[in-house]
C-alpha cells in the first residue's frame, strides 16, 4: 500500500506528517509505503490513501483515493482514528 | 598517510559522499536493515547531485536576470529565493555545510538535553538552509576549516533551540499546547507580529470570521508560485529595461518572449531543487528525530511553519496579503537608502507572511494579523539587502535568502568573525550563553503558567 503525505513544498509540513503516520502503522502492525509530495507533483503520483490538512483536500478533489484532513499533525490519536477509518479491515 | 590524504581530500571533502556518510551514521544509528540503510544512503548522495544539478539550471537563469535589471535599471536585482541561493553555496561551501549541519543537530540536542529550553528542532530544510548560510558567512570573513565546522555548529545548535523557545509563549496561544513548537527560521517576524499584534489589536475580533474562497489553496502550490512571480518580474523587468539591455542573450530572438522562457526555466530549477532537498530530508530528519527521541525523550519537537495554518486559515490569507503589501512598500525604500533591489517573492511572503498573520491575529484579531504581517513583510525585505555585504562572492548573486532568521544570523556571524579566530571564539561563547540564558528563562516562566506543557512523541 502507498500513502502520500501531501504539504506546499513537499519538505516540512508532510514530512512531519510522514513521521507521525509511520509511527501510527507501526503500533497498528500495518506496512505501507509513506512518502511526501508536494501539491504540484502530487497530480502525478499514484497513491492509495492521500494524507493533507483541509486547504489543499479541495485541489485533490478529482484523486479517486481517500483523502484525509489532518488539523494537528503530531496528534497520533487523529491520526489513528482518521486512517483506521480508510484502511482495509482485516481479511478482506 | 596516504589512507588519511585519500579520505580527507577525496571523500571528506566532497559534499555528496559526505552528506551520504552523515546519513549513513544515523540510518546505522536507528538499526535500519542493510537495504534500507544502502538505498537511504545512496538516495541521499542522489538527491545531493539533483541539488546541484538544479543549482546550474537557475544560475544560468539569474545571469541574464541579473544583467537585465544591471543595465536596464542600473540597480543590483535580488530575488530572495533560499532555495536557490543554497544550492548554488554547495559547489563551494558543500563538505562545510554538510558538517556544520551535523554538528549543529548535536549541538542542538545537548542544549535540549541540559537546558530547560527542550526543542529539537526538525525543520530539516530549515537547518540545512541555516548551516549553508554559516558555511558562507563565516568562509568568506576567513574562518576556515575545523574552525569553521566547530563555530558554525555551536552557533546553529543555539539559534535551533532559542528560535522556538522565544516564539513558544505566542505557539501555545496558536495551537492551545497542542504539543508541538515552532521550529521556523522567520521566527523573528513572527514574535515581531505577535508583539505587534497585543500592542494594537485591543478588541480586534478575530480573522476567522471572514469568509475565504476555499479554492485559495494554490497559493500554496509553490511551484505555481514561484514561475507566476518570476514571470511577473523577468517580463515587467525586461518591458521596463528594453531590449537592448538583453541583447547580448537573446541572438536575436524577441525578448519579452526570452524573458519569459528564462523565469519558466528558473521554476523548472527551483523544482529540481526541491526535489533533491526532499531525497535527503527524506533520510535525514527521520534519522535526526529518531536519535534525538531516545536521548531527549521528555523535548518537544520544533515543526515547519505551514503546521500552524489549520490553526488560523483565513489569518494565513490576510497575513500574506499583508506581507507582501509589506514587501512592495519595502522595495520602493531600497533604492533611497541605496541597497540591492529586494523584489519580493511570493513564496516566503506567503509562508512567511501567512505564519505571521496566524501569530499577529493570535494576539491582536484582525488588526494584529494585518499590521504584524505588513512589518514581517518590511524585515524580510530590508534584512536581506543588509544581508549582502556578509555573504562575500555570493553577496553579488541575484538571489539570497529570504527569512529573518537567515538575515539577522548572518549579519551577526559576519560582524563577529571581523575579530578573527581567537575573537570570533569568544564572543561566540559568549552570545550563546546569553541567548540560551534568555531562551530558558522565557521557558521556564512560560511553563509556570496555569496550562501545563504537555511533552508528546511524535
Amino acid at each position: 500500500m502507498k500513502i502520500l503525505a501531501v504539504c506546499g513544498m513537499g519538505l516540512g509540513s508532510s514530512m512531519v506528517l510522514r513521521m507521525t503516520i509511520e509511527s501510527v502503522l507501526k503500533e497498528l502492525g500495518v506496512n505501507a509505503s509513506v512518502r511526501t509530495s508536494d501539491i504540484g507533483a502530487v497530480k502525478a503520483e499514484s497513491a492509495d490513501i492521500i494524507v493533507t490538512s483541509s486547504e489543499f483536500a479541495t485541489l485533490l478533489a478529482d484523486k479517486k483515493v481517500p483523502i484525509l484532513t489532518i488539523k494537528n499533525y503530531v496528534d497520533k490519536q487523529e491520526m489513528k482514528e482518521k486512517l483506521l477509518s480508510v484502511l482495509p479491515k482485516e481479511g478482506e | 598517510m596516504s589512507v588519511l590524504h585519500f579520505i580527507v581530500n577525496e571523500i571528506l571533502s566532497s559534499a555528496p559522499l559526505l552528506v551520504g556518510i552523515i546519513a549513513l551514521i544515523g540510518l546505522i544509528a536507528l538499526r535500519k536493515s542493510i537495504s534500507d540503510t544502502v538505498t537511504g544512503t545512496l538516495k541521499v548522495i542522489v538527491g545531493f547531485l539533483i541539488l546541484m544539478g538544479g543549482a546550474n539550471i537557475v544560475v544560468a537563469t539569474l545571469t541574464p536576470f541579473g544583467a537585465m535589471v544591471q543595465s536596464g535599471l542600473h540597480l543590483h536585482g535580488v530575488v530572495p529565493t533560499n532555495e536557490a541561493i543554497v544550492a548554488l553555496a554547495q559547489k563551494s561551501f558543500g563538505a562545510q555545510t554538510a558538517i556544520i549541519m551535523a554538528l549543529g543537530f548535536i549541538v542542538n540536542v545537548i542544549l535540549a538535553r541540559i537546558t530547560p529550553a527542550k526543542f529539537i528542532f526538525l525543520t530539516g530544510q530549515h537547518l540545512f538552509y541555516m548551516a549553508t548560510l554559516l558555511a558562507v558567512v563565516l568562509g568568506s570573513a576567513g574562518i576556515v576549516g575545523l574552525n569553521e565546522s566547530i563555530l558554525g555548529g555551536i552557533l546553529l545548535g543555539t539559534v535551533s533551540t532559542i528560535m522556538p523557545a522565544f516564539v513558544n509563549p505566542f505557539m501555545k496561544k496558536v495551537n492551545g499546547n497542542a504539543g508541538f513548537a515552532l521550529g521556523h527560521f522567520n521566527s523573528l517576524g513572527y514574535i515581531t507580529s505577535a508583539a505587534i499584534g497585543k500592542a494594537v489589536g485591543k478588541n480586534s475580533r478575530t480573522t476567522e470570521e471572514i469568509k475565504v474562497s476555499p479554492k485559495l489553496g494554490f497559493l500554496r502550490d509553490s511551484l505555481v508560485m514561484t514561475t507566476i512571480t518570476m514571470i511577473i518580474i523577468c517580463v515587467v523587468l525586461a518591458i521596463i529595461a528594453g531590449a537592448h539591455s538583453l541583447a547580448s542573450y537573446t541572438q536575436g530572438s524577441n525578448y519579452i518572449m526570452y524573458s519569459l522562457t528564462e523565469a519558466l526555466t528558473f521554476g523548472a530549477g527551483v523544482a529540481v531543487i526541491l526535489m533533491g532537498v526532499r531525497m535527503i530530508l527524506a533520510e535525514i530528519v527521520p534519522a535526526f528525530q529518531g536519535i534525538a527521541l531516545k536521548i531527549v525523550p521528555n523535548a518537544l519537537p520544533a515543526l515547519d511553519c505551514p503546521t500552524t495554518f489549520p490553526y488560523a486559515p483565513t489569518a494565513v490569507i490576510v497575513g500574506f496579503l499583508a506581507s507582501l503589501i509589506g514587501g512592495i512598500v519595502g522595495m520602493f525604500l531600497m533604492g533611497p537608502l541605496g541597497l540591492a533591489l529586494i523584489i519580493p517573492g511570493m513564496v516566503p511572503h506567503f509562508f512567511d507572511g501567512g505564519t505571521a498573520g496566524v501569530f499577529g491575529n493570535a494576539t491582536g484579531g484582525r488588526r494584529g494579523a494585518m499590521i504584524g504581517a505588513f512589518v514581517n513583510g518590511l524585515l524580510i525585505t530590508v534584512l536581506p539587502a543588509l544581508l549582502l555585504k556578509f555573504m562575500g562572492s555570493f553577496g553579488l548573486a541575484n538571489t539570497t535568502f529570504g527569512d529573518s532568521d537567515f538575515c539577522w544570523m548572518g549579519i551577526l556571524t559576519g560582524n563577529i568573525s571581523k575579530f578573527g579566530v581567537a575573537g570570533a571564539y569568544i564572543l561566540i561563547v559568549i552570545i550563546c550563553a546569553i541567548l540560551l540564558a534568555a531562551a530558558s528563562f522565557v521557558t521556564v516562566r512560560n511553563n509556570r503558567r496555569p496550562t501545563s506543557d504537555t511533552s508528546i512523541s511524535a
